[in-house]
């Protein structure tokens, strides 16, 4: 019966294929010029992969250079997934397949291929023009430098030209799609279903039906190909079977995406509208994109003048009663520091999300780090503490958002929300969560005028009232200049800047009771080596201490998103462990913080390369600890 | 907070905190308290639906000074402050105090934005073309050759002119006055006031200590009336002691000019007429400047044009009309999502 039944347009050719080789995980990386469409490409891959039921993580890199000249090593833009049957930690430490659609995407790619990994290269764009371009003296394939992968040389811009040539394309147009032609051999390699790349193509192209119909012939003209092409042996199909993942509804997200999603419903869950004010930068632009988007949620967006202006802005209007949010990296949260400064004087509650990226200065605006600790921290003239929370994950991004919410309006006070490049632009599967489970925090307005003092204390959290605009009867007057305790004028009187000093720290100190013990993400509770980690190395530890784990090792992992105030247990839990290691993506500054505060004996392990951490880089310095 | 008598008859005291004034004692800033104050009064304005925010200066104490909600703030940043308060409510009534140095050079991009931007403030600029609170260094309103702690040898650079930045940024209203015409300037902050969109108005303010007398050559009593134009929508533009001299454009130079009136070397028809809404106008008298012209005071400029956060509140509403029961689970929920069945 069902054979009878035409399979749907795109769907995988089961059976057809004599034999797919059964692989555990794989890391795919397409690799094209920053106009070759590449990251587009990547994440049709992801979706069908998800939809395949794969677990998977995935990495988009991209150059600083929006159209570098074509062909250079510098305008090279790559989009890594790591996909498998079993649970996904990293976007991968090593490629298995490498799609390089010219020379300098192979050049560049070349460096992190497993050894005999397999080469699916553009042969059509490897001519001494684009060779040269690329710095290349002698071609590759002839040179012997490929000689340790598998490489399987096929024309897809000839292809793709050759598939549409009744399109009613020009030349250019069709040449466009041959990402799609080289994603319909991938689909076809790992046994994907592509009607959801076919459908998603004809709506975004719907006023150009002929690019979308273009688009779609290439595709299915490069699953042709691997259909009927002889690929030899070695370029056996693959089949990658559903992982074991917990039941539940999923989607793709990325970290922006999240953390947009995550102040939403934490605006809700405070019960307040939301003024979200930034200034453009890498890689935090994403979030004002996405925020930009939910405006139906009582959200209004400020594209400011400068970063200065968004913090600012944000300040006001929290000052009148909405939740001000602004985010940055880096060197803008630098700009914003003074008046972050005035929110923790005047306690005004308060958002900073800074999506870090390596510097210092401009650095390198597109690849990742985790170099602001001490920025977040520390990071300000005189003594002024401020909540400091750090996302884990893409998808954690949304919970640690709502966090930050909470914490601020409950304590009136600044959060500064930690999340970096890496975490901003890269996807996972997120389980999603059952809204009407998630926490409520409706904020209360002071609306009372008698007895109201705008500088008096909840005794429990030590938070001012938050009395807004528009409230009659509470009138009142607040600055940056250092306030009387209670009634809020300007004081120099000694006593009550030492008080009020006192306050500001007891305030943010406190918190620490009104947040979550630090649990162990992994290992036993006490042993040889614990891993501490914060932000987006928690794959990639996480991975290697299962492994360890797996292999009977006494090593334990704990992730902290709770920078400051610290966990109150987490001195003593630390304590358990012989030896303590900090992997961090700077030169040390975690690991400055555990020491300062608990005097803990830790040791770090620092990587600042602007890519993420390999999981062997994290398992060899584990090993390195447990001989 | 608000102390006052309940048996005291209403008057502009009334918008006097209970804070003693901390200003210097001759300061410009008293006058400019109390025309504010006056000006509220007149107005009656409701307290809990007035803000005013301040950034860094002498004039940024001003908030804690009236018994409306009030916001000091940092240096030059006050305007972005503002623009978000009038982004979370619309509804707040809200003023921006400023000075020369705090606007026109720590906060110039700020107050350039909020200008074309076109963001409902009032915005005071009290111009003493000193800095006062760090004791007396030049400003960028000072002329060149002030002798300042920080220039013993007399300034260098060319001043900033407020207006004609403001113009040049796009401000839809812009207005002037003198700290002590305390019938003029009240009239000027209510035209700013009545004015939906950004508002500058420039206060030319005496400072005692660092820059005493500085705008004499146009402020004092004996040369008012002769260098002053008092600027009135749609009349002749006339001044002097006995408004025996007028403004006309001379057609070859493109300049205003000084027309005698007296000496019948012209009629009437020739002398122009203020008109609020001519943006070249409002620009020449703006650089207008002595000691052979008039300082042009008054409103110069008002043509008002939809404001931002009224824009911004319209386009949001319009985003919820759309959506009315957007929740957070079907923003979740919806797009690519695929089901995990349990196992078992």
């Amino acid at each position: 019966m069902a054979e009878r039944v035409a399979a749907p347009e795109g769907a995988p050719a089961k059976g057809r294929v004599a034999e797919r080789r059964t692989v555990e995980s794989a890391v795919v990386r397409f690799a094209g010029d920053s106009g070759d469409g590449m990251q587009l490409t990547g994440d049709q891959f992801t979706q069908a992969t998800a939809l395949a039921g794969n677990d998977l993580a995935t990495f988009p890199d991209f150059p600083a250079e929006i159209r570098a000249p074509v062909g250079t090593t510098f305008g090279v833009s790559a989009f890594q997934i790591n996909f498998g049957s079993r649970p996904i930690k990293t976007s991968g430490d090593r490629v298995d397949l490498l799609v390089a659609m010219n020379p300098a995407a192979l050049k560049v790619n070349l460096q992190d291929l497993n050894p005999n990994a397999l080469i699916m290269l553009n042969s059509g764009a490897f001519n001494d023009k684009a060779l040269a371009k690329a710095g290349y003296a002698t071609d590759p394939r002839d040179d012997g430098s490929l000689e340790h992968f598998r490489v399987y040389e096929v024309d897809m811009s000839g292809l793709t030209l050759e598939a549409l040539k009744d399109s009613g394309l020009g030349k250019k147009e069709a040449l466009r799609c041959k990402n799609m032609w080289a994603l319909g051999l991938i689909y076809w390699i790992y046994d994907r279903d592509r009607s959801g790349t076919i459908d998603w193509l004809r709506s975004k192209f719907s006023q150009r039906l002929d690019i979308a119909e273009g688009a779609v012939a290439a595709l299915n003209a490069g699953h042709a190909f691997g259909e009927t092409a002889e690929l030899g042996p070695d370029l056996a199909a693959f089949s990658v079977p559903p992982a074991e993942i917990p039941p539940g509804t999923y989607r793709n997200v990325t970290g922006q995406q999240a953390l947009a999603w995550g102040l939403a419903a934490g605006a809700r869950a405070a019960e307040l509208a939301m003024t979200f004010c930034s200034y453009p930068i890498t890689p935090a632009s994403g979030l004002l994109h996405a925020v930009a988007r939910l405006k139906q949620f009582d959200i209004r967006t400020f594209q400011a003048e400068d970063e200065i202006a968004a913090v600012c802005a944000a300040i006001g209007a929290s000052y009148a009663g909405a939740i001000g949010v602004t985010s940055s990296s880096g060197p803008g949260i630098a700009l914003k520091t003074e008046a972050i400064g005035l929110a923790i004087a005047a306690e005004i509650p308060l958002v900073v999300v800074n999506a870090q990226r390596a510097g210092p200065s401009t650095g390198m605006p597109t690849k990742t780090e985790q170099s602001d600790l001490y920025q977040a921290v520390y990071g300000r003239n005189a003594d002024s503490p401020l909540v400091v929370l750090a996302a884990s994950s893409p998808a954690d991004c949304f919970y640690v958002a709502m966090e930050a919410v909470r914490l601020a309006t409950k304590y009136m006070t600044p959060v500064m929300l930690l999340t970096d490049g890496y975490i901003a632009n890269a996807s996972e599967p997120w389980r999603l969560p059952d809204v009407a489970a998630l926490p409520r925090f409706p904020v209360a307005f002071a609306t009372d005028p008698e007895g109201f003092q705008p500088f008096s204390r909840d005794p429990v959290t030590l938070a001012r009232p938050w009395a807004i605009p528009g409230t009659a009867g509470l009138e009142h007057r607040i600055g940056g200049i250092e306030r009387q305790s209670g009634s809020g004028n300007i004081s120099y009187d000694p006593q009550n800047h030492q008080d009020m000093t006192n306050l500001r720290a007891g305030k943010i100190a406190g918190i620490a009771k009104d947040i979550p013990l630090q649990s162990l993400s992994a290992g036993p509770e006490e042993g040889r080596v614990v891993v501490v980690g914060w932000g987006s190395t928690f794959g990639p530890i996480s991975r290697a201490v299962d492994t360890l784990l797996c292999e009977g090792a006494s090593v334990a992992h704990v992730h902290l998103r709770h920078i400051w105030p610290l966990p109150q247990n987490l001195g003593a839990l630390l304590e358990r462990y012989d030896k303590i290691l900090v992997p961090e993506m700077n030169h040390g500054q975690l690991i400055t913080l555990l020491r300062d505060v608990f005097l803990l004996p830790a040791e770090g392990l620092n990587k600042v390369t602007g890519k993420p951490f390999m999981i062997a880089e994290i398992e060899a310095a584990l090993r390195e600890r447990l001989e | 907070m608000n102390v006052q008598s309940p048996l005291s008859k209403p008057s502009f005291k009334d918008f006097a905190s209970d804070q003693e004034v901390r200003w210097c004692p001759g300061c410009g800033d008293y006058a400019i308290l109390k025309a504010v104050q006056k000006t509220l009064f007149e107005l009656e304005t409701k307290t809990e639906e007035t803000v005013f925010v301040s950034g860094i200066g002498c004039a940024a104490r001003f908030p804690y000074y009236l018994t409306t909600y009030g916001f000091h703030t940092i240096h030059g940043r006050a305007p972005a402050i503002a623009t978000g308060i009038k982004l979370a409510n619309p509804a707040l009534d809200v003023w921006v105090i400023s000075g020369d140095g705090d606007a026109l050079s720590i906060g110039g991009n700020h107050l350039v934005h909020v200008l074309r931007r076109n963001v409902d403030l009032q915005i005071l600029l009290f111009n003493n073309e000193i800095y006062g609170l760090t004791k007396g260094q030049y400003s960028p309103t000072s002329h060149v050759g002030t002798r300042s702690p920080s220039t013993p040898g007399g300034s260098l650079d060319n001043p900033l002119s407020a207006g004609a930045l403001a113009l040049g940024a796009g401000a839809r209203f812009y207005g002037r006055s003198v700290d002590t015409m305390q019938k003029h300037l009240p009239e000027v902050l209510k035209r700013a006031k009545a004015h939906r969109g950004a508002a500058l108005v420039e206060i030319f303010q005496n400072c005692i200590v660092y820059n005493d007398g500085v705008f004499d050559h146009f402020t004092d009593r004996a040369v008012a009336a002769d260098r002053q134009l008092l600027l009135e929508d749609g009349q002749p533009m006339i001044f002097g002691k006995e408004r025996d001299r007028g403004l006309r454009l001379n057609p070859k130079s493109l300049e205003l000019e000084i027309v005698s009136l007296a000496s019948g070397d012209t009629d009437d028809s020739d002398i122009l007429r203020h008109d609020v809404r001519n943006r070249v106008l409002a620009q020449m008298l703006a650089q207008m400047e002595g000691p052979d012209m008039p300082v042009a005071l008054g409103v110069l400029y008002d043509n008002p044009a939809p404001s931002y956060e009224r824009q911004v509140a319209a386009e949001q509403a319009d985003a919820k009309a759309a959506a009315p029961d957007a929740d957070i689970g079907q923003l979740l929920y919806d797009g690519q999502t695929w089901q995990v069945p349990s196992q078992g």
